[in-house]
């Protein structure tokens, strides 16, 4: 059994960029379980930083702190600091619906409110008082999403009734409608087929130029492709019959694949557990 | 063993099969199961028709323009039935005015704000357990705290009243199908909305509500339904049996459907058992056209997700 890292130490990964997000010492509990001690993290601004590992290792519930969407789980509890453009994110003083505003978050499976496509889009810009046109919002908005052609004669249907791709792409084109610096991706891509994937990929790296991007997947090749970073979490066994995640190694994501550090993170990327 | 299609297409592989497919046997048990499950609903169907014709054989003979505008008579040739239904439709007006704010509020706040701790538990099994009281205890309560501690509000043996009374009786109804109708909603909607800095209510109101209205209003709809037909409570509250003027306010006296077509069945005379009977399809008949409408809304409002 490996004992879990106090994770690396990631000020020589961070070069001299600007730092988006950080993580001190971050554990999360759910009850008395804790899911995931001690992260350590830095996430440079305008970088796509991919987390991979096993299932049930933490990877969700790490970038849910991003956003504090952990609050909604009542028996959720985070501890550390976790720092978003300097300032610290957790506790009381911090507003959550307003750090969500510049935090956005797409989720596993495509969940486009049941409204039309125009509808989606203005609905955050709306609760959050945008004062620009809405018309402009939307037509900037698919187009940043790459979705624009797709659907610019049909506005007002359903966004149900498009494709899982368009779908997804249309919580994406959601997403940034309210200009968030941010971008989280808990497993974007696990419910399309290979061409809609490419499609969402293809518009991350777009995306790069404006937000900040941290993406889990479960696909190694797509976190090769797409991510400037890689975070590998992985799990050990409790003595309480549970789980404990923790971040085993964090690196560019060239060295992560072909030159790791840590023994368990060159068989996951090799393929030989998990 | 051999007679088995498997076992044979096996065997001409020169296979070991670990499989014994038996489908002689599970086709039967199949065919056994359709037939019985067919012969239940044929049954109800049946019993249901058998009634639904019984009624429509004795009723329809009376059932005229006259009937339908008539107040009671001591003569059931002139005997109608409006005073019972313009008092119904008050009560079910007045009911769903006090049921859906409350109930659909009610339901809200338990399935979507409180808490999980022991009080929230408590106030749900007590819901639960209230939907199953007796509606004559609920007439005895309407009785002895509506009609006459709160009578200089209601003015006693009033349609507010009886409306009260029925309130009670499907306010438990109400909350249960309402919490049903959002506990309906995936998580991911909500999770959608928050994601997007939504505050609770906002989520709610711009998204959980909508997407559940269609199975608020089918729940507060049958609760209706079952109010319609409700008699015992009203009789403890003290409706009438025979009134012959239209309730004019909320302290009105008034009378109901259902206790008018009691009174009548109750008469010795045969005559009045055919207004009864023309009751009853009138009854019927407004019942038919709620459940309607909440077909038509829950298909009007209804989204896949
Ligand atoms: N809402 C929750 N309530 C309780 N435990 C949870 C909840 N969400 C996740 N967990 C637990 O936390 C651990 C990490 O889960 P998660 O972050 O979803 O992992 P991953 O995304 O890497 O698959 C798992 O053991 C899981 O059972
Ligand atoms: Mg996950």
């Amino acid at each position: 059994m490996p004992t879990p890292l106090p994770s690396t130490s990631i000020s020589e990964v961070s070069d001299s960029k600007t730092i988006a997000l950080q993580m001190e010492k971050v554990s999360v509990y759910y009850g008395s379980n804790l899911a995931v001690k001690d992260v350590y993290l830095e996430i440079p601004e305008h970088e796509i930083v991919a987390f991979i590992g096993p299932s049930g290792c933490g990877k969700s519930t790490i970038l849910r702190c991003f956003n504090r969407m952990n609050d909604l789980i009542p028996s959720a509890r985070v501890d550390g600091r976790i720092l978003f453009d300097g300032e610290e994110i957790t506790g009381k003083r911090v507003d959550p619906v307003e750090l969500r505003r510049r935090v956005g978050m797409v989720f596993q499976k495509p969940n486009p409110f049941p409204k039309s496509i125009y509808d989606n889009i203005t609905f955050g810009a709306r609760i959050n008082g945008y004062q620009g046109n809405y018309d402009e919002l939307v037509e900037r908005s698919l187009r940043g999403a790459a979705l624009w052609d797709e659907v610019k004669d049909k506005l007002q249907e359903s966004g149900l009734g498009l494709s899982g791709g368009q779908q997804q792409r249309l919580c994406i084109a959601r997403a940034i409608a309210i200009e968030p610096e941010v971008i989280l991706m808990d497993e974007p891509c696990s419910a399309l087929d290979p061409i809609s994937t490419i499609k969402v990929e293809e518009l991350m790296h777009e995306l790069k130029e404006r937000y900040t991007i941290v993406i889990v997947t479960h696909n190694m090749q797509q976190a090769s492709r797409v991510s400037d970073r890689t975070a590998f979490f992985n799990a050990v066994a409790t003595d309480q019959g549970g789980k404990m995640g923790y971040l085993v190694e964090y690196n560019h994501t060239q060295d992560i694949f072909s030159n790791p550090k840590e023994e368990y993170t060159r068989d996951y990327v090799s393929g030989r557990f998990g | 063993m051999k007679t088995d299609v498997s076992s044979r297409v096996v065997d001409k592989g020169q296979k070991q099969s670990h499989f014994t497919a038996n489908l002689g046997s599970r086709y039967t048990i199949d065919r056994i199961f359709k037939y019985a499950a067919w012969g239940a609903t044929g049954v109800s169907i049946l019993i249901l028709v058998w009634l639904l014709v019984t009624i429509v054989a004795d009723g329809i003979g009376t059932l005229n323009w006259n009937f339908i505008t008539s107040f009671p008579s001591r003569r059931a040739e002139n005997a109608g039935i409006i005073a019972a239904l313009v008092g119904t439709v008050w009560v079910m007006c007045l009911v769903a005015l006090f049921t859906v704010p409350l109930g659909v509020g009610a339901g809200i706040f338990l399935e979507e704000f409180a808490e999980d701790n022991w009080f929230t538990r408590l106030v749900e099994i007590n819901i639960g357990n209230l939907a199953g009281v007796p509606s004559i205890i609920y007439g005895l309560l309407g009785l002895a705290v509506f009609a006459r501690i709160m009578q200089p509000i209601t003015g006693g043996r009033s349609v507010l009243s009886g409306s009260l009374t029925l309130s009670l009786l499907i306010l438990p109804v109400v909350i249960v199908s309402t919490r049903e109708a959002l506990r309906a909603i995936p998580n991911s909607l909500r999770l959608a909305g928050y994601a997007l800095g939504a505050t609770r209510w906002q989520v709610i109101w711009s998204h959980v509500l909508p997407a559940a209205v269609p199975g608020i209003l089918t729940g507060v709809i049958l609760a209706l339904s079952r109010a319609i037909g409700e008699t015992a409570p009203l009789i403890a509250v003290g409706a009438a049996v025979f009134i012959s003027f239209l309730p004019e306010g909320l302290q009105s006296q008034f009378t109901a459907m259902p206790i008018q077509i009691y009174n009548w069945v109750g008469r010795p005379q045969e005559e009045f058992h055919y207004i009864a009977a023309s009751g009853i399809i009138v009854l019927m008949a407004m019942l038919l056209v709620m459940n309607g409408v909440a077909v038509y809304l829950r298909n009007h409002f209804q989204k896949d997700f």
